[in-house]
């Protein structure tokens, strides 16, 4: 599905969004891309850096502190004709927003029957891991997976952290695209007391120049395997990995990439294949994403089930700022589901 | 360690509790009415200043009222727009027609027609009078009791009635409450039911013509009910950060459902006067004065059309019927309210003022009433033909899950089936459209 690109760089996350930004700028003049510091500053993160002395205040620009605006704006924009991308400089920080994006971007295209849709890209660093406390870390990807006319994506890898983005940008419909922070600079792992790796020592780094896409609702297998699928997204992707590539199991991880719409193609094969199901996700527990992945495998998948589907989340706490490590669901809490998963 | 204030010593004196001021209006089922608090000053005596004048020059605005046409329906004033007499005609025209439109609405939610219908009586001028001054490209951002743009603009009513009705031919497909139209080739956005959610939209609208180096304005409406959300002052914020060009109108008609206007902070202040803590022009404006609404919103569309930024204008109307089908007023506000409103009825005003002009008489303001009811008669005898609510003539079944995104994914899809299934059990004969 991917277009062709000729020269490759190695990038972080962070470089990869950038440049993605640039490159969709740069093709398309309805691009717009605007919210708090992401001007002359480019962003608290960096992503839009140089965005503003490239393109012009006119399309790159600082705005207010307020994300019901933001959003706001962006539905009207988009309304006018242009291709906004706004940022929320925290995920936990979209609350302000959401009438905007649920009541208004998310049925825009339903309620006036195609007259008006609204194409934007809300992009926000969102996940924990950077002692963030509880305002810098939530993961409420399940706030708009509920939410009917949003799509919802996250990239894992700064490859398709830029082809997701731009699949995105050019999407007519609204979508959430949520950065995993934790692994803006390096594909951490949760081994909080190792050291992380850069990026540059991870094959996705490698970032095709100019223009790609990756398509969204398409997952991706990490790994192929036979003894269970694990079901997971952003930084659980690594964590998965790193788990399982200790304890020596032979496990197909899916990187499910789109929340919505899903890709239950590849998630129905694969746990017919293994028999066996682990959904981890950063996110609190109680009504998470998890419950409905869990869900659409028994749906799907019961007949071929040998164990219980086992769910490894965040607990249902906000995020805490000394115990952080106590509430990601790291390797021990991972190892401990795939273990049970094991002797099942 | 420092130490804090002594607590022994709080300058608490003998003061009596706090106490909550909870806001009362003035009247209630059967009281009397008596609108002599209300400061209407006479028409045509607050000053108009240059369309790019700084926004301080419009702080007396904000607070005075720009009337035009006087006691005598004479206009009058600095403000007086000046318009030909076939130009009135035609406002007036629009406004009845708005009114007799209404009439015929509300008595087919009644009749079991459709779900429910909502009438601007008393406020007419409000929007068809500010169309008239806006360009025909210019994009509005509507609540939901601006049908008047929609009229004044020329809009089919059948389409506007397919749309009530739910039809077969509805535009909307059905999926919307009667009322929330949406006219995307009459510049007008689709309504939402969340209240002031178009503020900010009409600002990223206006944000985007900018960009683009266009000449089109927006304009935003909303109530002063309304303007109490978060919304209406982001909205604000913005249009004032980044000088959009947007008119930002207030329909202030006393009345949010059963809350009165001192619930949106009425009593502290008037609406346009939210305009001088953002550092952007305001108009308060006699609501039910069709050219003084005219002159305000030709001033502000001017002033954003030469890069002057925003002006927010308040309406000052009066809501004559309930807030929808589903509102009994009676038991909430005294009628009389409606008899003693001190401002007059909108379209009462500018038949006289044509009359006192010598541009029309009461024969002509009656013929043109009949020819208006049976326009709109014939408009809904042309819709009925596509059906009425509830009587099987609606869009084809399956349009039920389209447009939530632009291509219908797999679980849209399997649901559908359900849904589709889920009829053919009910009704076996039925076969999908």
């Amino acid at each position: 599905m991917t277009e062709a690109a000729t020269t490759t760089r190695r990038l972080n996350m962070i470089e990869a969004i950038n440049d993605a930004l640039h490159v969709m700028m740069e093709r398309d003049p309805n691009v717009v891309v605007f919210g708090e510091d992401v001007g002359y500053f480019g962003g608290v993160f960096r992503a839009t850096a140089g965005l503003q002395k490239t393109f012009g205040k006119n399309r790159v620009f600082d705005t207010p502190i307020n994300e019901c605006g933001i959003i706001g704006a962006a539905v009207g924009m988009g309304a006018y004709g242009l291709r906004p991308v706004p940022e929320i400089q925290f995920a936990d920080y979209i609350y302000p927003g959401l009438d905007q994006l649920i009541s208004e971007a998310a049925r825009l295209r339903y309620r006036s029957a195609g007259e008006f849709i609204a194409p934007m890209t809300v992009r926000s660093p969102f996940g924990g891991g950077i002692f963030g406390g509880q305002t810098h870390s939530q993961s409420p990807e399940a706030l708009f997976t509920h939410v009917a006319g949003l799509k919802t994506v996250i990239p894992c890898t700064p490859y398709d952290a830029k082809g997701l983005l731009i699949s995105a940008i050019e999407d007519d419909d609204p979508v959430i695209f949520f950065e995993p922070k934790r692994i803006y600079n390096g594909p951490f792992n949760g081994y909080y007391d190792k050291p992380v790796e850069p990026w540059a020592r991870h094959p996705d780094s490698e970032v095709p120049a100019g223009y790609y896409k990756v398509p969204l609702g398409k997952a991706r297998i990490v790994r192929e395997g036979e003894a269970m699928t694990v079901l997971a997204y952003g930084t659980m992707i690594h964590v998965a990995e790193a788990v399982c590539r200790e304890k020596g199991i032979d496990a197909e991880i899916i990187d499910l990439r789109t929340l919505v719409p899903l890709d239950i193609e590849t998630v129905e094969k694969s746990v017919k294949k293994t028999g066996k199901c682990l959904i981890i996700h950063e996110a609190t527990r109680t009504g998470g994403f998890g419950g409905e992945l869990s869900a659409l495998v028994q749906e799907r998948c019961f007949y071929h089930l040998e164990a219980p589907i086992e769910r490894v989340t965040g607990f249902d706490t906000p995020y805490p700022h000394s115990l952080e490590w106590a509430y990601f669901p790291g390797p021990v809490r991972i190892g401990e589901a795939v273990d049970r998963l094991m002797k099942a | 360690m420092a130490t804090g204030p002594d607590p022994a010593k709080a300058a608490r004196g003998n003061l009596p509790p706090l106490s909550l001021h909870v806001p009362e209006p003035n009247f209630r089922p059967g009281d009397p009415v008596d609108y002599s608090f209300l400061d209407i000053p006479p028409a045509g005596l607050l000053p108009r200043p240059d369309e790019t004048c700084p926004a301080t020059e419009t702080t007396p605005l904000c607070s005075g009222m720009v009337r035009v046409l006087g006691d005598d329906h004479h206009a009058v004033g600095p403000w007086n727009p000046k318009l030909d007499p076939d130009t009135l005609r035609r406002m007036l025209r629009a406004m009845a027609l708005t009114r007799a439109f209404d009439d015929r609405m509300y008595r087919g939610q009644r009749q079991g027609k459709t779900s429910f219908y909502m009438k601007c009586t008393g406020e007419e001028a409000t929007s068809v009078a500010s169309t008239y001054a806006l360009a025909a490209d210019d994009m509005v951002f509507p609540s939901y009791r601006q049908q008047g743009v929609l009229i004044a603009r020329g809009y089919p009513l059948t389409e506007m009635i397919n749309q009530i009705y739910s039809n077969k031919a509805d535009k909307l497909k059905g999926r919307q409450l009667p009322i929330m139209y949406s006219c995307r080739d009459y510049n007008f956005f689709t309504i939402s039911g969340n209240l002031a959610t178009q503020y900010p939209q009409a600002v990223g609208w206006a944000m985007a013509s900018a960009i683009k180096g266009d000449s089109r304005i927006a304009t935003a409406w909303v109530g002063e009910g309304s303007s109490a959300e978060g919304d209406f002052h982001a909205a604000m914020t913005f249009a004032a950060v980044y000088n959009a060009p947007v008119v930002m109108n207030v329909v202030n008609n006393q009345w949010a459902i059963s809350s009165f206007s001192g619930f949106a902070g009425a009593e502290r202040s008037t609406f346009a006067n939210r305009a001088v803590g953002y550092g952007i022009a305001g108009i308060r404006v006699d609501g039910n004065d069709a050219l003084a609404v005219y002159a305000a919103t030709r001033w502000a569309a001017n002033r954003a059309r030469a890069n002057g930024g925003p002006t927010l204008i308040e309406h000052f109307t009066y809501r004559a019927e309930g807030h929808s089908t589903s509102d009994d007023p009676g038991a909430y506000r005294s009628a009389h309210e409606r008899e003693e409103w001190p401002l007059g009825d909108p379209i009462m005003r500018l038949k006289r003022h044509l009359i006192e002009l010598g541009e029309w008489s009461l024969e002509q303001q009656e013929a043109m009433d009949t020819e208006l009811v049976d326009l709109v008669k014939a408009a809904t005898k042309e819709a009925e033909k596509n059906g009425i609510l509830g009587h099987g003539l609606h869009h084809p079944f399956h349009t039920m899950f389209e447009d939530v995104y632009k291509e219908l994914p797999w679980h849209l899809e399997e649901q559908a089936k359900q849904a589709i299934r889920e009829r053919q059990i009910k009704w076996p004969e039925w076969k999908p459209e």
